[in-house]
């Protein structure tokens, strides 16, 4: 498995540069993978996808479905995608440090 | 020389049918010739590697593909299928190994000058290696590495102006039976419709935003020949509400042995002259047919449109010319609660050049099913768990006898409450002044 050292964190990531443990995530870690997925500035409405990743899967154990990820935020999916130009699955969950999304993708 | 034996692989060369093993090698062989002219974006070996590591699942018995894999081009939710061998060391031309879906035409028809140029770019940043077609319907390019997608991506969309195909929660690529092109009992233009649907609906292709995945298949009459009513969520299905056209020359040349029946389609055995009472008027499911005076007749109110007499006697039985089609949901394989086919749900529609109808019906099922369906719950299911009567009122579509093969047959019926007089409010004080304890 694959080991990245980025500002002096360590983190341990597969082949699609997921994080391999939830638990490793740490500020740095948005910032080292937002170019990778087209992000040159973070805005706080990114902050506010990531945020509510976060606390969904900690209490939920799950990533929300789409629907409920715009309801809460207030951001329509298109929104999503400016923000996240890989969309919500690839790139918001990714950067919040949610496993990967997995069945019939 | 091959760069791994594949001994068991080698058995399938034999036989009549075209051996996807020969031409795998035979894609194997041409990299390594035209190595030298093409700049090949991944492994020139990529293809040994894919027979090297099928081999060795012939041998194991087991898949070597880790599981999953999220990979794709910005702006898209989808369209790409992400996948990483799990013997990376031995097989590294197929470290990478993902699977791009294209958009394909309705209908496949192709010129050599469009598959020459995909063919080129596909030689050149991926394997050479195809399916035509997914069964959804893409053309599927099977094997490239992650940093070609956006290169890929680029070239289809600038110089061949196309676009990729849906996966994920979202719209899948539609796909139409050959419709009107080169079929005379096509009611409709599948492939207009199905054209006109994919482009209506890119957004729901290209970022999922559903409960689950979502499928249209666009049949032009009950024959069924993109199998719309088994593999589509909503399967659109031409019929027609007038007569059969009946010529009646031609059904005596049938009688009289002129005309060979189903077209010729029996021809490789002898199933004796041509009989149209057995063949025909005896199963018709209805029953709803006679010969009189040597003439067929037809009594068509009571025609389901089954489809048999005219497949049996196409030059003499025509559809009528009162066309639309028919819309069914719900159809799905049987993860998790069981298979479905789809479900009458309008009988008949016309297809005008708007597609408003057709529009109509689509968004108020997306409008529900959006709202109400569970994390990964096709449109079947959640007919299931909510009812069909949810799907007649979401839709607007009052009941209809059509709408059942049966009545049912428990008696575990559910009345709204302003149906019933009085409502559902009672004081149990009441009913005890007229039945003590």
């Amino acid at each position: 498995m694959a080991t990245v050292e980025f500002k002096g964190k360590t983190f341990e990531v597969d082949e699609d540069g997921f994080l391999q443990k939830f638990e490793d995530w740490s500020p740095e870690w948005v910032d080292y993978v937002k170019e990778s997925e087209g992000i040159k500035e973070l805005t706080d409405e990114h902050q506010k996808v990531i945020d509510f990743l976060q606390d969904y899967y900690k209490k939920n154990g799950i990533a929300p479905m789409v629907r409920i990820l715009s309801k809460v935020t207030g951001f329509k999916l298109k929104h999503i995608y400016e923000l996240f130009p890989s969309g919500p699955g690839k790139g918001a969950c990714k950067m919040a440090g949610l496993p990967k999304p997995t069945g019939c993708v | 020389m091959p760069k791994h034996e594949t001994p068991l692989l080698d058995q399938l060369e034999s036989g009549a049918w075209p051996s996807f093993v020969a031409d795998l090698k035979r894609q194997a062989g041409s990299r390594q010739q035209k190595q030298n002219e093409i700049e090949f974006q991944i492994p020139v070996d990529v293809v040994d590697d894919l027979l090297g590591l099928l081999e060795l699942s012939y041998v194991e018995k087991e898949v070597h593909w880790k599981h999953g894999g999220i990979v794709g081009v910005f702006g898209y939710g989808g369209g790409v299928i992400g996948r990483y061998c799990d013997q990376p060391e031995k097989f590294p031309g197929v470290a990478h190994f993902h699977t791009m879906r294209v958009n394909q035409p309705a209908g496949k028809y192709y010129k050599t000058d469009y598959l020459r140029q995909l063919c080129d770019l596909w030689d050149f940043r991926g394997s050479g290696l195809t399916n035509m077609h997914g069964s959804t319907g893409d053309i599927v390019l099977l094997g490239t590495t992650t940093p070609q997608l956006e290169e890929i991506f680029y070239e289809l969309t600038h110089k061949m102006d196309q676009d990729l195909g849906g996966s994920g929660s979202n719209l899948r690529t539609p796909a139409a039976c050959l419709g009107e092109s080169r079929c005379e009992w096509a009611c409709y233009d599948t492939q207009e419709l199905c054209y006109q649907m994919t482009m209506e609906y890119q957004d729901e292709l290209h970022r999922p935003a559903f409960p689950y995945k979502f499928k249209f298949k666009f049949d032009g009459c009950p024959n069924g020949c993109v199998a719309s009513i088994a593999r589509a969520d909503m399967s659109f299905i031409g019929t027609w509400r007038d007569d059969i056209r009946i010529d009646q020359e031609a059904v005596a040349a049938y009688v009289g042995g002129e005309i060979k029946p189903n077209g010729g389609a029996h021809a490789g055995k002898d199933w004796g002259p041509f009989d149209i009472q057995k063949e025909v008027i005896d199963l018709c499911p209805t029953k709803c047919m006679w010969m009189e005076g040597g003439k067929l007749n037809i009594n068509d109110r009571e025609c389901t449109r089954c489809m048999h007499c005219i497949n049996v006697m196409p030059r003499a039985l025509r559809i009528g010319n009162d066309r639309g089609l028919s819309i069914l949901c719900g159809a799905k394989a049987p993860i998790l609660d069981g298979a479905q086919l789809g479900s009458l749900l309008v009988p008949f529609m016309k297809v005008d050049e708007s597609y408003d109808g057709v529009k109509e019906v689509i968004e108020n099922i997306w409008d529900w099913w959006m709202e109400e369906g569970k994390n990964r719950e096709r449109l079947g299911e959640t007919m299931k768990r909510q009812g069909f009567q949810k799907l007649l009122e979401v839709t607007g579509i009052d009941p209809d006898p059509r709408h059942v093969s049966e009545p049912r047959h428990n008696p575990y019926i559910f009345w709204k409450e302003e149906e019933v007089p009085g409502g559902f409010e009672r004081d149990i004080n009441d009913y005890r002044s007229r039945h003590p304890k």
